[in-house]
């Protein structure tokens, strides 16, 4: 797996193609937004049945980011399910999976806007953690050295003959933001607001993909 | 057509001009004149708003000269609600609306009292119906108000078609038998090419060169129209026109990219006789009476024979008289098109395509419509459904198989049996599960499929907008840069609130504005006339330039020759170019695209995208292709095939037309895109799903069909294979060829999303390093 390796406030940090952040410092994986139950949600509201497939497919990025980075730690940074009480109507299977997981890890869900944690799984449940010199929160404050996800960032590069977009991660010199790790979520461009707005003049996004890049946020369209 | 206005249905068949549209209404006038009829009378379908509200005035004029006590309304999206309301409980005698919004008033639970009384249906324009979901849509509809008012006549007013009988089998209740009606169709046209005192260009859509002489047409006649293929054309052509209109002669532009207003100003001026010409495309394709036009003249190839003889009728309302049309190639390949397209109007050889049965994406959105208006039962809807002509051979299990994709989703995956869209009682009537999903469900009535586009403005300024450019575009744009819109070189400042500001900047080249107007393809019987004009040798019929053109690709190259396949390969724009010249038409030489890259793909050729054209797709990639022989084996593309469902664009498009139609992605409507876009995900990321966990699922068949119907056309390409047979002709050179050059300007470019994407990316990620020293800096 390429990932790319960067400093944060002190912190030796790698962003994994998948969107996932990892510390090797601390073995600690990171993913924001989950949006687990996100098809179930809609069509409870009459909505459009989608492919109820999300779940499973983020689950399995998740099993192989665990593995891959061999992380004794994990934080969920805040909406992990996409509605208050979807952890409870998690079809089994899906539970079982989410338990065979968290085996062995010290496992976080951080309160997100959508749910105020699964509390129905294990697990600690908290509304921000602190660690070394970071703070892990969902919803990004004032505060410096903070890592947290909610906006679901994506960049959008203009390539010889046309351009490509992807979710990314924001960083500067105060604040990391996370993109959306679920399979099932759309992205809002870094160029427009509030994200424009929070971020430092030399803020970088790093592109997920095969090989996460890191781009200038002024270079991107 | 009062002879026969007892028939339960009847195509009437005549010539642009013919007054087909008010024979259409006589006996509907007759029998309202008599009296004594209450509620809707007929119902009168057309294509194009503009053409309801156009027809409206033209029945007002005999209606009030005879004091008929006989009420006319239109009804389409722009009509005010309040009236809309008034009108479903108290309808008019005859209601003009489009196929969408009929679909609409279908779903209403009052349908059956609004729709009580209906005598007859008059459907516009609709060989152009018959060629589109619309259609589809439409002749469903018809059969739901055919159960409410089993005594409906059926009339539809039709084009010149090369197959009549399939228009009429298209319109008529299955298995009704259906009249048909040919009207005189009236002299010859009188039709030729433009002649010039220059060459057209080895390349290019613009026809610039012939800018002079269309002027002086211009000025010889009392209205002209311009007709081009697509929209960018339109543009370009338009701003060339009125550099060079020194006598500042008024002429107009229309396109379906411009803001409605705009056009409608363009509408306005033509029909009190203002204009002298308009540059247009084919949103001036249908009937709608534009005043007094005397000439048609066709930019660019026309593509099909058929659609050139419609476009042709546009010219002289009058019946008897020859309409006049003049065809401007406007490349050197395009003169051997359009020599052939005259060749083939003079033969009357009209070409076409047989549609196949009605597509099951317009099936769920129907069964969702019927669920709006009330419980239904499934074997009535399915009967029902049947006995609409596009749909005549719907087997049960394929109507099954769409009742359970809008009751439950239909996925492998039991998941929404509690959250069911649609629920059967206990009666074993259907009805919805929630009944609030009802206005959702209206809300995403329709299959025109809009692409993503973003509105121009003037920056700092308020004020209408220019129009609209697709979003790709948008995102290709750097601030600085030019294009054209509504006639006028603009410099894109930026991007705010999804809006293109845009500044005044004339006197800089403009880049080229994609719009996704429609792309017609060139039809089987006129490619095969154009290779045979090749193969002959005898070119006499064409100007000396294009001879000349096609000499100098012998001498440079060679010319397609029959029996074998000519492979170019040459450098070019900083990339590896391959051509091939399969002339197997626009659909077929795209799936060839598709194929060959993915085989160059898997040979480590780093493919960056393809285009193709009716006659040959051009390749463009990293790395050069140095043996293309191996590439044709056919076993090989064909073991392809199913792969390569696996993820390209063309796919996804089509799954994405297709989930939007049935139901699985809503469209956003009103303010919600500017607020919610955002938060969307975009619906490849359920094509990827659906291909990983359910590849069987319901849309992705759908997805499939509608694919190997409209855009992989498989057979044409083992046809060409068959027929070349492993002779490959791989002619190497180190620059473009004439033959090759037009292609280059081919809009409609697919990319290819494979190694080559990321090699590009690290590179530009290196050159931004060096750019800034960003090695070097650690935040």
């Amino acid at each position: 797996m390429k990932t790319h390796g960067f400093d944060f406030c002190g912190a030796r940090l790698s962003a994994l193609p998948s969107g996932g952040l990892f510390w090797p410092d601390q073995g600690l994986l990171v993913v924001s937004d989950l949006h687990f139950g996100k098809s179930a949600r809609l069509s409870a509201v009459g909505g459009a049945q989608l492919p109820p497939y999300e779940t499973r497919e983020t689950l399995l990025r998740l099993e192989a980011d665990i593995e891959a980075t061999g992380a004794g730690r994990v934080i969920c940074l805040g909406d992990s399910f996409d509605a208050v009480g979807l952890d409870a109507a998690l079809p089994e299977d899906d539970r079982l999976w989410i338990t065979r997981l968290q085996a062995g890890r010290d496992w976080t869900w951080i309160e997100g806007n959508h749910d105020p944690g699964p509390v129905s799984l294990g697990g600690t449940h908290l509304a921000e953690v602190r660690l070394g010199p970071l703070v892990f929160r969902h919803i990004a404050s004032d505060a410096a050295a903070e890592v947290s996800g909610h906006y679901h960032p994506k960049a959008r590069l203009a390539l010889r003959g046309g351009a490509l977009s992807r979710p990314c991660f924001l960083v500067d010199a105060r604040r990391l933001i996370l993109p959306a790790y679920g399979a099932y979520t759309g992205g809002l461009s870094c160029k427009r607001a509030p994200l424009c707005d929070m971020m430092g003049p030399d803020a970088l996004a790093i592109l997920t993909g095969p090989q996460p890049v890191p781009v200038p946020v002024a270079r991107l369209t | 057509m009062l002879e026969r206005a007892g028939a339960p249905a009847t195509v009437l068949i005549a010539p642009t001009g013919g007054g087909k549209t008010l024979a259409g209404f006589l006996p509907t006038l007759a029998e309202l004149a008599r009296g004594g009829h209450g509620g809707l009378h007929t119902l009168y379908v057309s294509p194009l708003k503009a053409l309801a509200s156009d027809i409206k005035r033209n029945l007002l004029v005999p209606i009030e000269e005879a004091g008929l006590p006989i009420r006319v309304e239109d009804r389409t999206g722009d009509t005010p609600s309040s009236r809309k309301r008034r009108q479903r409980a108290d309808p008019p005698h005859i209601l003009l609306t489009t196929p969408e919004s009929l679909a609409l008033l279908t779903s209403y639970e009052d349908a059956p009292r609004m729709f009580a009384g209906l005598q007859r249906v008059v459907v516009d324009e609709i060989h152009a119906l018959a060629e589109s979901k619309r259609g589809d849509q439409l002749m469903l509809a018809l059969a739901r108000l055919q159960q409410i008012c089993p005594g409906l006549r059926r009339v539809g007013l039709s084009a010149t078609v090369e197959d009549p009988a399939a228009i009429a089998r298209f319109l008529a209740k299955h298995p009704d038998p259906c009249e048909i009606v040919q009207a005189d169709p009236g002299p010859n046209p009188d039709i030729a090419m433009l002649a010039c005192d220059q060459a057209p260009p080895w390349s290019g859509g613009g026809a610039a060169y012939a800018i002079p002489a269309v002027l002086e047409q211009v000025k010889r006649h009392k209205t002209t129209l311009i007709f081009h293929n697509t929209r960018a054309q339109a543009e370009i052509f338009f701003h060339n026109l009125w550099l060079a209109n020194e006598e500042a002669l008024p002429i107009g532009i229309h396109h379906g990219s411009l803001d409605r207003g705009q056009r409608e100003k363009v509408e306005q001026a033509m029909v009190r006789g203002d204009l002298r010409a308009i540059v247009c495309t084919g949103s001036l394709d249908l009937g709608i009476d534009w005043g007094d036009v005397d000439l048609v003249i066709q930019i660019g190839a026309p593509k099909n024979v058929k659609r050139l003889v419609q476009r042709i009728g546009r010219a002289n309302h009058r019946y008897n008289a020859p309409s006049k049309a003049l065809l401007v190639p406007a490349n050197r390949f395009e003169v051997v098109e359009c020599v052939a397209a005259l060749e083939a109007v003079k033969a009357h050889d009209l070409d076409g395509d047989g549609r196949g049965d009605g597509p099951r994406d317009v099936l769920c959105q129907h069964i969702l419509i019927a669920a709006c208006a009330g419980p239904f039962e499934a074997d009535a809807l399915y009967a029902e459904m049947t006995s609409a002509g596009p749909y005549a051979g719907l087997t049960r299990a394929g109507f099954d198989a769409c009742l359970q994709f809008c009751a439950t989703g239909g996925y492998a995956l039991r998941a929404y049996d509690q959250w069911q869209r649609l629920m059967q009682r206990p009666d074993g009537l259907w009805q919805l599960r929630d009944p609030r999903s009802a206005v959702r469900i209206r809300q995403n009535i329709g299959t025109i499929q809009d692409t993503d586009t973003l509105k121009v403005k003037w920056r700092g300024r308020g004020g209408a907008p220019l129009g609209e450019i697709e979003e790709g575009f948008a995102a290709s744009l750097t601030p600085g840069d030019t294009f054209l819109i509504g006639g006028q070189i603009v410099r894109y400042a930026g991007l705010r609130e999804l809006v293109v500001e845009v500044t005044r900047d004339p006197g800089r080249k403009p880049k080229i504005a994609t719009f996704n107007g429609t792309k017609f393809a060139t039809s089987t019987q006129l490619s095969q006339r154009i290779l045979r004009m090749f193969q002959s040798g005898d070119w006499g019929a064409l100007p000396a330039h294009t001879a000349e053109w096609l000499r100098l690709q012998s001498a440079v190259s060679r010319l397609p020759e029959p029996g074998r396949l000519l492979v170019e390969t040459f450098p070019q724009d900083g990339r590896q170019q391959m051509v091939v010249y399969g002339f197997a038409g626009r659909n077929a030489q795209q799936t060839l695209g598709l194929l060959l890259t993915k085989r160059m793909e898997e040979l480590g050729l780093a493919p960056m995208g393809f285009v193709s054209t009716d006659y040959a797709t051009l390749i463009w990639g990293l790395d050069a292709v140095t043996d293309p022989a191996p590439l044709f084996d056919l076993d090989r593309l064909e073991a392809g095939l199913d792969d390569w469902l696996a993820g390209n664009a063309v796919m996804k498009r089509t799954f994405r037309a297709s989930a939007t139609i049935a139901g699985l992605i809503e469209r956003q409507v009103g303010g919600q895109r500017k607020t919610g876009r955002q938060a969307t995900m975009s619906s490849d990321i359920l094509y990827d799903t659906l291909l990983k966990y359910d590849p069987d699922h319901l849309l992705m068949q759908i997805t499939r069909e509608e694919a190997m119907r409209g855009l992989i056309d498989f057979d044409r390409l083992r046809e060409m294979c068959a027929r070349v047979g492993g002779r490959i002709d791989h002619v190497a050179l180190d620059r473009v060829t004439p033959l090759a050059a037009p292609l280059f300007l081919e809009p409609g470019r697919v990319p290819v999303r494979g190694s080559a994407e990321e090699r590009l990316l690290q590179e530009e990620i290196t050159k931004l390093m060096d750019d800034s020293g960003l090695a070097q800096i650690t935040v």
